[in-house]
């Protein structure tokens, strides 16, 4: 196994520089440096020497991938590409274009991501995997029919919906929670409960009615009918065999999601105010800070490939027969 | 045991006041302004650096420059700050020789502006100042271990402070030069300070040999046209005549810096840790920046070091009347700290200032509606739901002026030609900015008539102060009001221009004009959908060429736009800083000036040489109205409108007369903590049936099942 995962690593190196070149082409096809210079210099006197020196004192003033002028080996590395990016694979970030460090700004900001998007998840999955077990366990009855239709009524609402119905209902016309806001520590707790509410209602539609399948898959096996005829509770024979048997499908979809949890979600982080690392990936992308950018794209791949790397191994936790050779 | 504690601490938190109060509990009752910033989070606090609106919220109250605006007075009116007076002003020769204050402008090679501040100034408290027993700095150098276990500047565990001298403002100045720092006005402070430009590529060249964080002491280089006089004077140095220099002087620009705070945060290791000049200012302000988390919340809390200053005790009349001069001669500031939390939509920060989280709050469109009834006299007023709130409205029409313009270089629309003259007249008449302020601005704004708006000298009202080629004077009981002219007259103008019918007269093409902008998506959809219909009340065919700010800036840069969108934010009350915008040598097209239409017209341009460099007074008003005269005629623009800010404030907050001028009002604003928290308690009881029901709801949703579960379990076959 430690073969594998070594090989696997060994993988996502060539994975990461194209990447980072993908990442890298698109963002200077529609942006030059100059355009840069110009966002961060702002609307008012910004002069043409002015664009120059902040292209100098940000490191832009190197061609993209070729120095014609330079010598030797330095034709390739004294350039834009090489300069910018060489530093990511020793998850050294540098810094932001205006001149804070992203790899302090990224250590800061996850906590609030992950303070969201852990409970989220955890509650999530108990809630989602224990309401489609309640369907399968009522299957063919009204009440399995009422829970689908709630499901595809859930999943055909915007998630923006969610958000703004549960801002408007629990924090401005029930007073129970703040609408938005957040605060590190235990202070922050009453912050929390909004959002990871939200988050789980609005996942319970799709994640359930999935589930709900998986489970109908299993429940007609012979290893069911088996557990029910030692006379195994249904609980039992739910939660235990039908669940372990279903992990697989489950897991893939899961694990993947769990590294990426620390960079967190665009939406939820706008609209209840969560200093993450979701709101700062989009903040960049609209001041055109290409340092944050491409670190927070590096960031995204790793996680990724991590993600599908732990969902490799984790089948060998959940089916004794896979073996990773 | 600990779980225990936690419970514990959530009841009493919940139990401390409303549930739904986004505030600490500890922070109920006090005398703390509370605000919100955003949707962008501020980029630099460096006063050589900042320049947005959002940042100058922050550096506004924290540094001190030499002069500030008088807080209730109108028009404008400039007042010492930290200076003991008005600068002196002296006007020299190209021998050195002094001028009498009347002396022509070209006979002036130069100016001196000196100035003295008030001793006994003294720094907020801060690691750089701190000394050790011998009376060295204790941080600069940092000794070993001097950082293990900082991460934010309150982590030091010593401060120290000194008085303010004239060498910090120069050294200030000299910081605009400083490559590192990228001074949005650098270049414009080099075309008059004496020696900036020089100094300016000289640091270029010294700090180019440097380590990127190396400290650049700029005390080794001396600066011609900055000098310190004494300890507690400073003179400038400009060239020629520039009367508005004095308005930079009230500027976060022109305030001083410490040359040890600079070497303090240029040292190893503080980069790393956010802790920067850029990142953590350090002034002589009434609040220092206690708290910088941009990403949440930032804190101004009062400068326990806040010299004697004291709220005015006159203003303009109707000031005593609105209780703005309840706290004449209290000492500054009246608050404690004031919190401003990050908000990056909308409809979150609108909800907190309804519950009466946020002190005061701008009205968005979206929520316009909710907030302000338009009274059947065309004047705005609050809703019933905001009256019976007690929230008070306050409204000010901005130094702004928004137009549309006409690139003056384009064969079509430009050009000084009778024939481009009558069309650009023509589309002057035909857009309707009485519909667009109504349609789009929920009525917040005001038709322009020329280039300069209310409150700016050289802005005329009534009758004479309308712009004849699109609007005529109709008399009424009130005294008359403008009346734009009738579209007939444009499609006269443009049948004279050469396109009867909107058709090219001779071969009959229709005429198809240009739109460049950055508008885009479905918002600027219904604009973009007017605009068309205005010119097609001329038959003229508007092709709408939609594109990012870059290549909109890049068509900008090389007049390649034919028909553009543009507004202005004036940097201080004066006309030539509106005036400039149709200068000729100031064009965008080539030049990367401000005058984006790149109008020349040399009568205008001579004029406005004449009137840059006269005193407010019946000779410059006659020079303004001449080149107001002549850019209505020529029309290089649409005057469009001049918006008017609305401002929402609640009973508890006061001193809230918007300045739209001054930086630093924040010292003004007071709050009475006892009526915020009565308010505050009344608006947000909790409602608890809901969750209640919710659980009945569960529970008769789970008692069914359970019973069915239990059903099953019990069933026999058969």
């Amino acid at each position: 196994m430690y073969a594998y995962v070594i090989r696997r690593i060994l993988y996502a190196i060539p994975i990461l520089i194209g990447v980072n070149l993908l990442t890298f082409a698109l963002f200077f096809v529609v942006n030059t440096p100059d355009d840069m210079a110009r966002i961060h210099l702002g609307a008012k006197h910004v002069t043409a020497e002015a664009i120059e020196r902040w292209k100098t004192e940000h490191g832009y003033d190197k061609p993209l991938f070729y120095n014609a002028s330079a010598e030797g080996a330095a034709r390739l590395t004294d350039t834009l590409f090489v300069q910018k990016s060489l530093r990511l694979f020793a998850f050294d970030f540098g810094q932001a274009d205006d001149g804070r460090d992203i790899g302090r700004e990224i250590t800061t900001r996850m906590w609030p991501s992950l303070a969201i998007a852990l409970p989220t998840f955890l509650v999530g999955l108990a809630v989602y995997i224990s309401f489609a077990l309640l369907l399968v366990f009522f299957r063919a009855t009204y009440l399995d029919v009422a829970g689908v239709v709630l499901c595809v009524a859930l999943m055909s609402i915007s998630g923006l919906f969610y958000v703004i119905g549960g801002q408007y209902l629990l924090g401005k016309l029930w007073n129970l929670v703040p609408i938005s806001g957040y605060e590190p520590g235990i202070d922050g707790v009453k912050f929390l409960i909004l959002p990871v509410l939200v988050g789980v209602v609005a996942g319970i539609g799709d994640s359930s009615r999935f589930y709900r399948t998986l489970f109908l898959e299993e429940i007609h096996k012979d290893y069911v009918r088996t557990a029910r005829a030692k006379g195994l509770p249904e609980r039992v024979v739910l939660f235990r065999h039908v669940l372990g048997n279903a992990m697989i499908p489950i897991l893939t979809g899961v694990v993947v999601v769990i590294p990426r949890l620390f960079l967190g979600s665009l939406i939820v982080e706008s609209f209840f105010g969560i200093p993450g690392l979701g709101s700062y990936t989009i903040d960049a992308i609209q001041a055109q800070d290409f340092a944050i950018v491409r670190a927070m794209v590096f960031l995204g791949s790793v996680l990724y490939i991590l993600g599908l790397l732990l969902t490799d191994l984790s089948y060998t936790l959940v089916d004794p027969r896979v073996r990773l050779e | 045991m600990r779980s225990w504690l936690w419970l514990v601490s959530l009841v009493l938190t919940a139990c401390s006041g409303p549930l739904n109060n986004p505030h600490g509990p500890e922070e109920a009752g006090r005398n703390v302004l509370f605000s919100n910033f955003g949707p962008d989070r501020p980029k630099h606090l460096d006063p050589a650096r900042s320049y947005s609106s959002n940042e100058v919220v922050f550096t506004g109250q924290i540094y001190d420059p030499p002069l500030q605006y008088h807080y209730l007075r109108r028009p404008y009116e400039l007042e010492p700050l930290t200076a003991d007076g008005m600068p002196r002003v002296t006007y020299l020769d190209a021998q050195g020789r002094t001028l009498p204050p009347e002396a022509p402008p070209e006979s002036i090679a130069s100016t001196t502006y000196e100035i003295r501040i008030k001793p006994g100034i003294r720094y907020q408290p801060h690691p750089c100042f701190a000394r050790d027993e011998t009376g060295r700095p204790r941080y600069i150098p940092l000794r070993a271990g001097d950082l293990a276990g900082i991460r934010r500047l309150t982590d030091f565990p010593e401060t120290g402070s000194r008085e303010l001298v004239a060498a910090d403002y120069v050294y200030q100045i000299k910081r605009l030069a400083n490559p590192r720092l990228n001074s949005p006005i650098f270049g414009l402070m080099s075309d008059y300070i004496v020696g900036l430009g020089e100094f300016g590529r000289m640091l270029q060249a010294v700090s180019r040999d440097l380590p990127r964080h190396a400290y650049l002491d700029l005390d080794r280089y001396p600066l011609e046209g900055a000098q310190v006089v004494d300890r507690y004077t400073y003179r400038i140095t400009i060239r020629g005549k520039y009367p508005q220099f004095v308005y930079w002087l009230a500027m976060p620009f022109f305030a001083p810096v410490p040359p040890e705070a600079e070497r303090f945060y240029n040292q190893p290791g503080m980069a790393e840790r956010n802790l920067t000049l850029d990142w953590q200012p350090v002034g002589t302000g009434p609040f220092y920046l206690a708290e910088n988390d941009p990403n949440r919340v930032m804190i101004l809390r009062r400068n326990p070091n806040y010299r004697a200053d004291f709220y005015p005790d006159a203003g303009e009349p109707g000031d005593a009347a609105a209780g703005l001069l309840a706290d004449a001669g209290r000492r500054l500031p009246l608050l404690d700290e004031a919190i401003y939390r990050l908000e990056k939509e909308d409809i979150p920060q609108w909800s907190k200032f309804l519950q009466g989280y946020y002190d005061s709050s701008g009205i968005s469109s979206d929520t316009f509606d909710q907030a302000i009834r338009i009274g059947p006299d065309g004047q705005p007023d609050l809703s019933p739901e905001m009256s019976a709130r007690d929230i008070r409205l306050t409204t000010a029409v901005r130094t702004s002026i928004w137009y549309v313009g006409f690139n003056m270089l384009d064969p079509v629309i430009g050009g000084a030609t009778d024939k481009a003259r009558k069309l650009r007249q023509a589309l002057s008449i035909a857009l309707d900015y009485e519909e667009f302020i109504s349609i789009f601005l929920n009525g917040r704004g005001i038709p322009a008539q020329g280039p300069l708006p209310p409150g700016i000298f050289g802005h005329r009202e009534g009758e004479a102060g309308i712009n004849p080629v699109v609007y005529r004077w109709q008399p009424d009981n009130g005294g008359g009001r403008p009346v734009r002219r009738d579209i007939a007259e444009a499609r006269r103008l443009l049948a004279e221009a050469g396109y009867p019918g909107g058709r090219e007269a001779g071969s009959g093409r229709p005429l198809t004009l240009y739109f460049d902008t950055m508008a885009s998506g479905p918002e600027a959809k219904s604009r973009l959908d007017w605009y068309r219909k205005q010119f097609a009340k001329l038959d003229i065919q508007l092709i709408v060429r939609s594109t990012d700010y870059n290549r909109f800036q890049d068509k900008m840069l090389k007049g390649n736009a034919q028909i553009f969108e543009w507004g202005w934010n004036a940097d201080y009350p004066d006309p030539e800083n509106f005036l400039f915008l149709l200068y000729g040598p100031n064009r965008k097209a080539g030049k990367n000036g401000e005058n984006a239409a790149n109008y020349a017209n040399v009568e205008f341009d001579r004029l406005f040489a004449q009137m840059k460099d006269l005193d407010n007074g019946p000779e410059r008003q006659r020079v303004i109205d001449a080149m107001i005269e002549i850019v209505r005629r020529d029309a290089p623009w649409v005057f469009a409108y001049y918006p008017k800010s609305f401002g929402l404030s609640h009973a508890w907050a006061g001193n809230t007369k918007p300045n739209l001028m001054a930086n630093n009002t924040l010292k003004y604003r007071k709050v009475e903590p006892a009526l915020r928290m009565a308010y505050q308690a009344r608006w947000n009881r909790p409602v608890w049936w809901p969750v209640w029901a919710l659980v009945g709801v569960l529970i008769a949703a789970v008692v069914p099942a359970a019973l069915a579960y239990r059903r099953r379990l019990m069933a026999t076959v058969g």
